[in-house]
């Protein structure tokens, strides 16, 4: 099979994915500030469900950002083209840390909130079962020194990863529950639904903001893998001036 | 259809042949048994709850090595190269092998059965069940661990790679199958065993196909 060559870095890409983290931290910065002073605390849970404003857009981006990372690896079994491959290795690198971050952020409201850090319920053991299971394919890209073989396995571990993902959140729903089920904007106040869409797309325009620039980074390093060695003639030639 | 047969025949004859191999895997799932009941204790009604997850998590750790076996002289003699030099199908390669892991992992558990009634004693009315869901179960193992340690086999740092790779994805099958063999060695009053094989079904279903389609990306140079 043959593949193209490696892809050029795209200052524009940079420049937009700037103007992208800018965007996002400004949003951030707003929903942080409503979030945290101008929501209303939660009847129950009290001032501990602010967490929300943070966790559940943290929960959205994971999951989008490992979307993306599946349809990377669909799109380079596709195309071989390179740039799915750098799309891909920066997806998951921001999916894992999302995840992790959201397993971590789910410990601390967990904690006051059930009285437990960790509970066996089916969308904390998804999360860390997927965490897992990502966290092997970047040891699996780092193990792997040859650019087109780390491309393709990694590609194939990823859509299989994300396939099992529905059956292990099933499997684990049926074999125990706890946390709530999902609330939609109909019976949440509206004073707690603009923080948290604000904060959702401060968080998805950083996160498509560092994929991008880690997408970059990616493509140079590609590059460097994949140049040419310098062939012996002109190694040669050069060595006559040592 | 010819060519599966005869990666699945090539398979179970290397398994034959070295199956002092095998053994030695045998023996190493009953060891985990033994082990697995001091983190418990010397508790005999706590254990005979616990037998069905022991057993399964015996059967994983052992399926690693089996997987890992299997892949092994395919790498030192490249003989998967072979085969495809024949134009062989990459995915019949990958239904034999699997296929015949398979097989080797269900005559695993089924050597690792008795060993888990002896030391933790379970009641034996379910025992037929129990062997269908470890025909199923280990179906569940075998096909995306097939895939993964004909991946992990051309790594460094295979050992640690497959098991990181494939356990996440097994999750469902340990959890259905554990489940599915407690309650048929604990007693099954509301009938759920059958849901959970059904689960292993469904699972089997989705990475019979997916890893077959898969193989081919892996295997090629």
């Amino acid at each position: 099979m043959e593949i193209a060559s490696a892809p050029p870095v795209s200052p524009r890409a940079v420049r937009g994915a700037l103007v992208a983290l800018g965007v996002g931290i400004l949003l951030l910065a707003v929903g942080w500030y409503q979030g945290l002073f101008v929501a209303p605390p939660e009847h129950y849970m009290g001032e501990v469900q602010r967490i929300m404003y943070v966790h559940v857009p943290t929960a959205w981006n994971a999951m989008l950002a490992l979307s993306f990372a599946f349809l990377s690896a669909l799109a380079f079994l596709w195309k071989n083209d390179w740039r799915w491959d750098a799309r891909l290795e920066a997806a998951v690198e921001m999916g894992v840390l999302l995840s992790f971050l959201l397993c971590v952020q789910g410990a601390i409201w967990a904690k006051p909130t059930w009285g437990v850090w960790w509970d066996w319920d089916p969308r904390l053991t998804t999360t860390a079962v997927m965490l897992v299971a990502f966290v092997g394919i970047l040891a699996l890209r780092h193990l792997v020194d040859d650019p087109r073989k780390r491309a393709v396995w990694s590609s194939v571990a990823t859509v299989i990863s994300y396939a099992s993902v529905p059956i292990v959140y099933f499997s684990v729903r049926w074999w125990n529950s706890l946390h709530q089920v999902q609330s939609t904007p109909q019976t949440v106040d509206s004073a707690m639904v603009t923080p948290l869409r604000i904060n959702a797309f401060g968080m998805l325009f950083v996160l498509i903001a560092f994929v991008t620039l880690r997408s970059q980074i990616a493509r140079r390093r590609l590059a460097a893998e994949l140049a040419p060695p310098p062939a012996a003639s002109t190694a040669l030639a050069a060595g006559g001036e040592r | 259809m010819r060519a599966v047969a005869a990666a699945f025949y090539k398979d179970l004859l290397l398994g034959w042949r070295g199956r002092a191999q095998g053994m030695a895997v045998a023996v190493f799932g009953a060891t985990l048994l033994l082990l697995l009941s001091f983190a418990v204790g010397p508790n005999a009604q706590m254990l005979r709850q616990l037998g069905g997850g022991f057993l399964w998590v015996a059967l994983l750790f052992s399926s690693t090595l089996a997987l890992t076996e299997s892949f092994r002289l395919e790498r030192e003699n490249r003989a998967i190269e072979g085969m495809l030099l024949l134009g062989v199908h990459p995915a019949a390669i990958f239904y034999g092998k699997a296929l015949a892991n398979w097989l080797q992992l269900f005559v695993l558990g089924l050597l690792l059965l008795p060993v888990m009634v002896v030391l933790y004693d379970p009641s034996l009315d379910g025992i037929g069940g129990v062997i269908g869901v470890l025909a199923l179960g280990t179906a569940g193992l075998s096909a995306p661990g097939t895939l993964h340690a004909g991946l992990s086999s051309q790594t460094r740092a295979q050992q640690v790679l497959l098991p990181l790779l494939l356990f996440p994805l097994v999750v469902p099958v340990l959890i259905a199958a554990v489940r599915a063999t407690s309650l048929l060695l604990l007693g099954d009053p509301m009938g759920q065993a059958r849901s959970w094989a059904l689960l292993l079904l469904a699972f089997d279903g989705v990475f019979w196909p997916l890893c077959g389609l898969l193989f081919g990306h892996v295997i090629e140079e």
